[in-house]
C-alpha cells in the first residue's frame, strides 16, 4: 500500500515539476492567470463580497476613501468598492461572450474557408481582409451605435472586430494542415472531408487559440471599456468600470481621484492579466531556446 | 491472376508559376511527373518500382492507390477499371486498396492516440464499433509487436518512437484486410539496425493475408531483398522491368547497370569502378527528346536522341527500353 | 605520424526539461594527418554532437561539460568563441548534410566562396577569385556557374558546393556529418568518389559522420562506431569489416543489405535504443545484446585495446589482453 502512494506522491510531484514555471516570462503566465481567476470570482460571488448595493445611493457624495466606504464614493454616492466589484460582472460577461462569439465564427470559417479553398476562400478571406483593415475601436464604435446598449450588442459589436484574428489565423493553418502527410493518410483511409476537417485538422489546429484567446480577451476589455467611456455600451446604472472611469473624470480636476483612479486601474489590472497569461502561456507552448 | 495493371499511365503536374510570370507567358509549363507507364502486377508477389528522387515513383504510388487522379492513362484493379470511381465505389475501394507512407513522424495524426488512429478505417467504413472495434484494434496492435497492445492503445504518437509509429501505420493499413498495399519507401526513415524488423513484419503479414504489394523505394539492395518482380523508373518512364533474379544478373538497360554499380557494399575490399554515367538528372519540366537517358548515356547514338524507345522484351520476363538492347 | 586531434573522454550533455541527456559520453579518439575516420552509428548515438562539439558548436541547450579536444596540442575546450572562430572555416572545417539549408540562398556561390576566403586569409580581391576558380574546378563545378544562386543547383551540386567552401582554405582538418544522405545513390556514388580525390590531394584529417556503414567503408581509414553516446568499437576499416567484436557490431553489419550476397538473411537488433536520460544500468547495449551477462548488467565495461589499434567495449573480451 505504501509503494502506491510512495509512487504516486512522486507521479504528483513530478507533474508539478513539469508545469512549475521556469523563466521569467513562465511566470508571467501564472500570475496572469492568478489574476484572470480572481477578477472572475470577484465576479462569481459579488453579491457575497460587496459591501454595498452598488446601484444604490449609501453614502455622501465624492466620500474619499475611509473605514465605511474602502475606496470612497462616487459622484452620486454609491460605494466605488461594490462598484469595482460588480463591474467586475459585466467586464467578464461582456468579454467572454464577445470572445466566445468571435472565436466561433472565425474558428468554424477559418476551418471551412481553409479547406474548401477556391472561390469561397477567395470571398471570406476579402470579407475578413476587409473587416480586419478597419480600425478597430472605430468599427466597434459604429456597431455599437448601430445595434444600441445593451450586454448582448455590445457584445456583438466587440466580437466582430476579432473574428477575422481568428480567421486569418485558423485559416493559414488549415492551408498548411491540409497539405501534411497524416491527412493525406486519412484520405487514403476513406475518411469523409467532414471527418477530416474535425478530427484532423481541427484538433492540431487547437493548440493555437488558446494565446490568441488571451491576447484577444485583453483587448475586448479595452474595446469594452472605451465603448462605455463614449457611452455606447451598457445602460446606466450597471456598474461598469469604462462608464465610471468616464464619470469620475469630471472630479479629476478637483483634485477628486478616487472615482475614476479605481475603475481605471481594475480595467489596467484585468487586461494585464489576460496579456502576461497569453505571453506565458505563448512562451510554455513555443519556448525560445535558453541558455 | 493480375491483381493490378497500370496502362499508359500518365501525371502530368502544372508548374506554378507567379503572378509576373503569368502575364508575361501564357504557356502553361507542365512536371512530367508520370509519362506513359505501363505494369502488371501479380496477386501475392512484391512488385518493387526503384528509382532515385524525382522518377515519378511516389507519384506512381499516390495514382495507384487513388489519392490523386491521372492525366491519362487507366488503371485495373483486379481486371476492374478503377481510374475514375467515385463516391462510394471509391471508399469500397479504399478498404481493398491500401498505402503505407514514407515518414511515420508525419503520417499519424499528433492529436490522436494510436488506438483511434489504427481504429479510425474500422469506424469510417462501419465496420465495428466500440467494444468490438476495440478488440479488433488490440489484436491489431498485437499482431505487429506493439505490445502490451492496451498501453499503445492508448499512448499518443510523440510518445512512440520511429520503428513503433511505422507499426501503427502498418496496422492502420492492415485492419480492413486489404488485397493490395502501396508502400512508399516504408523503411528509408528507420534506423538501420531495425528496418528488418519492418521488413519481417510486412512479409509475415503478406504471407498470412495472401497480400500483394507494390514497394517503391530508391534502395535498389533492399528491393533485391523483398521483391518479386523490380521495375526501374527513370525520370517519369518505366526503362526496365522484370523478375528479380533476371534484372539482378542480367541489367540490359544502361541506367540499371549505373545504379547496381553505384550502391555502396559493407566491404571495404571492393572498390568500384568508375560510373558509365556522367551528369546530373535532367529536368522533368523540359525532359530530353527521344530516350530520356541519352544525355548521361556513355553509349548514346544519334537514334536515341530522336526516337523514344519503346519497353520491349529482351529476355524471358523481362522488359527494358532502350535501342541497344 | 602526429596526432592532428587528440579527443580525451569528451562530454557533451543536453539540459532539455525532459532531463539532462549524455549525448557524448567520455568518448576517447584520435586521429592522424592525412587520416580518415568514418564515425558510424544510429540515430541518437552522439556522432553528429560529436562532430559539433569538435567545432565547438553544439546547439543549446547543449554544453560540453568534460574532457579535452587537443588540436594540434591545443585544447578547444578551453577556447572561447572568439578565439574558437580563427579554427572554423580555416582549420577544421564542415560539411553538412543538407546543401540547402547551410548555403545563404541570397549569395551567388562564387561571392560565397571569395567571402569565405576573404575573412580568414588576408588576400586581394583577385587572389580570391583565383583561389574561387580552382576550387570550383576541383570539386567539378563550371565556372560559369559560380553567378548562380543555391536554389538554381541541384542537391549534388550544393553538396560540391558545400564541400569547396569546407576545403576553401586548406584545413587540416573535415568534418563532414552525413554530408551523402540527402543524395541519390548515384550522385551519392560521385561525390564519394570526390572526396576520394581530395583525400589524396589535400591530405586533410577528415571525420565522416554517417549511419550508412557501406559508404564509410570505401573512402574510411579507421571506424570508429558508436552507441549511446560512447564509442563500442574502433579499428581501422578493413579490420572492422573482418574482425568486427562488439555484437552491436555484428548486429549492425548483418542489417544492412549487401547486393553481392545472393541469399542473405537480414537480421535485426531487437529492443530500441536506451533513453538517454535514463540509460541503462552496465553496458548500455545489454538490454539488446544476445551475449549479455550478470556481469552486463551491473558493470559498465571499459574500452580496451584488444590488438594494435582495435578498441572494444564489451566485457567478452576482458580476459583476452
Amino acid at each position: 500500500m505504501t509503494e502506491i502512494k510512495y509512487s504516486a506522491s512522486r507521479f504528483i510531484a513530478s507533474k508539478l515539476k513539469s508545469i512549475c514555471p521556469r523563466t521569467v516570462i513562465e511566470y508571467f503566465a501564472l500570475i496572469g492567470f492568478i489574476i484572470i481567476l480572481s477578477i472572475i470570482l470577484m465576479a462569481i460571488f459579488a453579491p457575497l463580497i460587496a459591501p454595498y448595493n452598488p446601484i444604490k445611493k449609501v453614502g455622501e457624495l465624492l466620500e474619499s476613501p475611509n473605514s465605511k466606504f474602502i475606496l470612497g464614493t462616487d459622484g452620486l454616492g454609491r460605494d466605488i468598492l461594490s462598484r469595482i466589484i460588480f463591474g467586475a460582472r459585466t467586464a467578464i460577461c461582456v468579454t467572454l461572450l464577445a470572445v466566445s462569439i468571435s472565436l466561433s465564427c472565425g474558428v468554424l470559417l477559418g476551418l471551412v474557408s481553409g479547406y474548401v479553398g477556391g472561390k469561397t476562400d477567395n470571398i471570406f478571406s476579402l470579407v475578413m481582409d476587409a473587416v480586419y483593415s478597419f480600425p478597430g475601436l472605430i468599427l466597434a464604435i459604429v456597431l455599437a451605435a448601430m445595434l444600441g446598449p445593451g450586454i448582448v450588442n455590445t457584445a456583438i459589436a466587440i466580437a466582430v472586430i476579432y473574428t477575422p484574428t481568428y480567421f486569418r489565423i485558423v485559416r493559414g493553418l488549415v492551408l498548411s494542415l491540409k497539405e501534411s502527410l497524416f491527412v493525406e493518410a486519412a484520405r487514403a483511409i476513406g475518411a469523409k472531408d467532414r471527418t477530416i476537417v474535425f478530427k484532423y485538422i481541427f484538433p492540431n489546429v487547437l493548440s493555437s487559440i488558446p494565446i490568441v484567446l488571451s491576447l484577444n480577451a485583453a483587448d475586448a476589455v479595452l474595446t469594452l471599456a472605451a465603448l462605455s467611456f463614449l457611452g455606447l455600451g451598457l445602460p446606466a446604472p450597471t456598474p461598469d468600470w469604462g462608464f465610471d472611469l468616464k464619470a469620475g473624470h469630471a472630479y479629476l480636476a478637483s483634485k477628486i481621484w478616487w472615482p475614476s483612479t479605481f475603475p481605471g486601474l481594475m480595467i489596467v489590472l484585468l487586461t494585464l492579466g489576460f496579456s502576461l497569461f497569453g505571453e506565458g502561456l505563448n512562451e510554455i507552448m513555443n519556448p525560445e531556446l535558453r541558455k | 491472376m493480375i491483381e493490378l495493371e497500370v496502362v499508359n499511365l500518365k501525371k502530368y503536374f502544372p508548374v506554378q508559376k507567379s503572378f509576373l510570370e503569368r502575364i508575361f507567358s501564357r504557356r502553361i509549363e507542365y512536371v512530367q511527373a508520370v509519362n506513359n507507364i505501363s505494369f502488371k502486377v501479380n496477386k501475392g508477389e512484391v512488385f518493387g518500382l526503384v528509382g532515385e528522387s524525382g522518377c515519378g515513383k511516389t507519384t506512381t504510388g499516390r495514382l495507384i492507390t487513388r489519392l490523386i487522379e491521372p492525366t491519362e492513362g487507366k488503371i485495373f484493379f483486379k481486371e476492374k477499371e478503377v481510374t475514375f470511381l467515385q463516391g462510394e465505389e471509391l471508399r469500397k475501394f479504399r478498404k481493398a486498396v491500401q498505402i503505407i507512407f514514407q515518414n511515420p513522424y508525419a503520417s499519424l495524426n499528433p492529436r490522436m492516440k494510436i488506438g483511434y488512429s489504427v481504429g479510425h478505417p474500422l469506424e469510417i467504413h462501419r465496420i465495428a464499433t466500440g467494444e468490438r472495434k476495440k478488440k479488433i484494434v488490440l489484436e491489431m496492435l498485437e499482431k505487429v509487436g506493439l505490445e502490451p497492445a492496451d498501453n499503445f492503445y492508448n499512448a499518443y504518437p510523440y510518445e512512440l518512437s520511429g520503428g513503433q509509429r511505422q507499426r501503427a501505420a502498418i496496422a492502420r493499413a492492415m485492419i480492413l484486410n486489404p488485397e493490395l498495399v502501396v508502400a512508399d519507401e516504408p523503411i528509408s526513415m528507420i534506423d538501420v539496425s531495425l528496418r528488418a524488423k519492418i521488413l519481417e513484419l510486412m512479409l509475415k503479414l503478406k504471407d498470412e493475408k495472401n497480400l500483394t504489394y507494390v514497394f517503391i523505394t530508391h534502395d535498389l539492395a533492399v528491393a533485391k531483398y523483398i521483391s518479386n518482380w523490380i521495375g526501374i523508373m527513370y525520370l517519369g518512364e518505366i526503362v526496365e522491368v522484370g523478375r528479380k533474379e533476371e534484372i539482378f544478373s542480367n541489367p540490359q538497360h544502361p541506367y540499371t547497370k549505373a545504379l547496381l554499380s553505384a550502391i555502396p557494399v559493407p566491404d571495404p575490399a571492393r572498390r568500384r569502378k568508375d560510373l558509365t554515367l556522367k551528369g546530373e538528372v535532367s529536368s522533368s519540366i523540359n525532359p530530353p527528346s527521344g530516350c530520356r537517358f541519352h544525355p548521361r548515356c556513355s553509349f548514346a547514338t544519334d537514334k536515341c536522341q530522336i526516337s523514344k524507345p519503346p519497353l520491349r522484351l529482351v529476355g524471358k520476363d523481362h522488359k527494358a527500353a532502350c535501342h541497344l538492347c | 605520424m602526429q596526432n592532428l586531434l587528440i579527443i580525451e573522454n569528451l562530454e557533451v550533455h543536453y539540459y532539455t526539461r525532459a532531463g539532462t541527456i549524455k549525448a557524448v559520453d567520455r568518448v576517447s579518439l584520435s586521429i592522424k594527418k592525412g587520416e580518415t575516420l568514418g564515425l558510424i552509428g544510429e540515430s541518437g548515438s552522439g556522432k553528429s554532437t560529436l562532430g559539433l562539439s569538435i567545432l565547438k558548436l553544439v546547439p543549446l541547450p547543449g554544453r560540453i561539460v568534460g574532457g579535452k579536444l587537443l588540436f594540434n596540442g591545443k585544447d578547444l575546450v578551453k577556447l572561447d568563441n572568439k578565439h574558437m572562430r580563427k579554427f572554423r572555416g580555416r582549420r577544421i572545417s564542415m560539411v553538412f548534410q543538407d546543401p540547402m539549408t547551410s548555403l545563404n540562398p541570397l549569395m551567388r556561390i562564387g561571392e560565397h566562396l571569395i567571402e569565405t576566403i576573404k575573412t580568414h586569409k588576408k588576400v586581394t580581391q583577385k587572389e580570391a577569385e583565383e583561389r574561387m576558380a580552382l576550387l570550383l574546378n576541383e570539386v567539378g563545378i563550371p565556372f560559369e556557374r559560380s553567378k548562380d544562386y543555391p536554389h538554381q543547383f541541384s542537391g549534388g551540386m550544393r553538396q560540391r558546393v558545400g564541400i569547396a567552401l569546407a576545403i576553401a582554405l586548406n584545413p587540416d582538418l573535415l568534418i563532414a556529418d552525413e554530408f551523402t544522405s540527402s543524395l541519390d545513390v548515384i550522385v551519392q556514388f560521385q561525390i564519394l568518389n570526390l572526396m576520394k580525390k581530395l583525400k589524396t590531394s589535400y591530405q586533410m584529417g577528415m571525420i565522416l559522420i554517417s549511419h550508412d556503414i557501406s559508404l564509410v567503408a570505401e573512402i574510411a581509414d579507421k571506424i570508429a562506431l558508436m552507441y549511446a553516446g560512447q564509442i563500442v568499437e574502433f579499428a581501422q576499416a578493413k579490420v572492422f569489416f573482418e574482425k568486427h567484436l562488439h555484437p552491436y557490431s555484428e548486429g549492425l553489419l548483418n542489417s544492412v543489405p549487401n547486393i553481392q550476397l545472393s541469399d542473405q538473411k537480414l537480421s535485426y537488433i531487437p529492443g530500441m535504443p536506451p533513453d538517454l536520460t535514463h540509460p541503462p544500468r552496465g553496458c548500455r547495449f545489454h538490454p539488446r545484446c544476445p551475449y549479455a551477462t550478470d556481469i552486463c548488467r551491473e558493470k559498465e565495461p571499459p574500452l580496451i585495446e584488444v590488438e594494435t589499434e582495435h578498441m572494444v567495449k564489451c566485457f567478452r573480451y576482458e580476459l583476452r589482453k
